[in-house]
């Protein structure tokens, strides 16, 4: 669900710090720095990165460009290669058979069994193509925030640390505390008051 | 300011106040919402709406949804002591609407629904779109701001224990 989606989910950042000049230079360094990968016919079974805006199957930021009016637009992107239980069981027996076979003994020991099974997942993520999740941002580059498209809790996590990654700023989501502390008209005592606040009994 | 995940959990009831101040609002003073901005012509609650009962260390969720669903059950929730969690909202302005849905401990947008914008036919009207779109979830974005500002205001000083609370506490009664 995204920024042209029909129903969208948004959580709002507050940016910390300012980039080096200039900054659609340094911008574009960022995310090129960090663009995802593919890992299709690779070992890996995850990566995350930024992909364009509206094509995510594309890291080229200079044909599809990430300033769109005075917003900053583009899209991180997880790859995950999930495979299920039950194939890495059945290859996994497979595997032990054959050595048992060829070595003519009747056990393997754990450390033996725990190498089997490495090299079972290490293949079949070579014979598995990777789930692409896509998701958007807006990024109001002088108002320092930044609404993400997702509530999702991991996504928030991996895009909190891979922004960081890319621009050595630091996100700040914003929720009722920080929106109180960081964005909000309040005056330092009303701060204060929030602070030192109890829940309120409603009822008599 | 104290670690941010810490200050999540410890302050995620301001956010659940705010949704019950909210519906309170809604509810019992539709003006109060265009002297804060004079575009909204209504606020209202939408079709959801999921409310928390923590007293006595149990914690009792009650969910009330549907188009045309009754708050009498919210309401008498309220009055055990619950407070809303979440809530689905229906905000207009002359002639546009927004739905979209809040949690209380996060205000997080989630199911929002702007007006219509214009179909996207070629590669070259995604940015004409995507800017009005922008244009659009800022909307509702800077409308819960300033209302959540506008609580914040009202929550760090007296008026809060000696003017709302009351009020609220009448309404919840009747």
């Amino acid at each position: 669900m995204g920024i042209l989606s029909s129903s969208a989910s948004i959580t709002q950042y507050h940016v910390e710090g300012k980039l080096q000049e200039p900054i659609l230079e340094t911008v574009a360094k960022g995310l090129k720095k960090q663009a995802v990968k593919e890992i299709d016919n690779e070992t890996s079974d995850e990566e995350i990165g930024w992909s364009c805006f509206n094509d995510p199957f594309s890291i080229d930021f200079d044909r599809s460009p990430f300033l769109i009016g005075t917003y900053l637009v583009f899209s991180m992107r997880i790859d995950k290669k999930s495979i299920p239980s039950k194939i890495i069981q059945k290859h996994y027996t497979l595997e032990i058979k054959k050595k048992l076979e060829n070595s003519g003994r009747e056990f393997l020991s754990k450390t033996e069994k725990k190498e089997i099974k490495d090299h079972v997942i290490h293949i079949l993520n070579l014979r598995i193509p990777a789930t692409p999740n896509v998701y958007d941002l807006i990024w109001k580059y002088e108002a320092n925030t930044l609404w993400f498209f997702s509530n999702l809790k991991g996504a928030n996590e991996e895009l909190e640390t891979l922004f960081t990654k890319s621009f050595n700023l630091k996100l700040i989501r914003l929720f009722p505390y920080t929106m109180a502390a960081l964005t909000s008209t309040l005056s330092d005592m009303e701060k204060d008051a929030i602070s030192q606040l109890t829940p309120t009994r409603l009822t008599e | 300011m104290i670690d941010v995940s810490v200050a999540y959990n410890r302050y995620k009831f301001i956010g659940n106040e705010f949704l019950t101040w909210l519906w309170f609002t809604i509810d019992t003073n539709q003006h109060f919402f265009s002297t804060m901005d004079e575009t909204i012509t209504s606020l209202y609650v939408g079709n959801r709406i999921v409310l928390e009962n923590s007293i006595n260390d149990a914690s009792e969720i009650i969910t009330i949804k549907g188009d045309d669903a009754g708050l009498e059950e919210g309401l008498l929730s309220l009055r055990k002591g619950a407070v809303v969690i979440e809530m689905n909202l229906s905000y207009k302005t002359e002639n546009q609407e927004w739905k979209f849905t809040l949690k209380g401990e996060s205000l997080s947008f989630s199911s929002l629904k702007i007006p219509e914008t214009g179909p996207v036919e070629t590669k070259d009207d995604i940015e004409g779109i995507m800017l009005e779109k922008a244009y659009l979830y800022e909307k509702a974005v800077d409308v819960i701001n300033l209302l959540f500002n506008a609580f914040l205001k009202i929550r760090s000083t007296v008026v809060w224990n000696e003017k709302t609370v009351p009020k609220i506490k009448k309404w919840v009664q009747a």
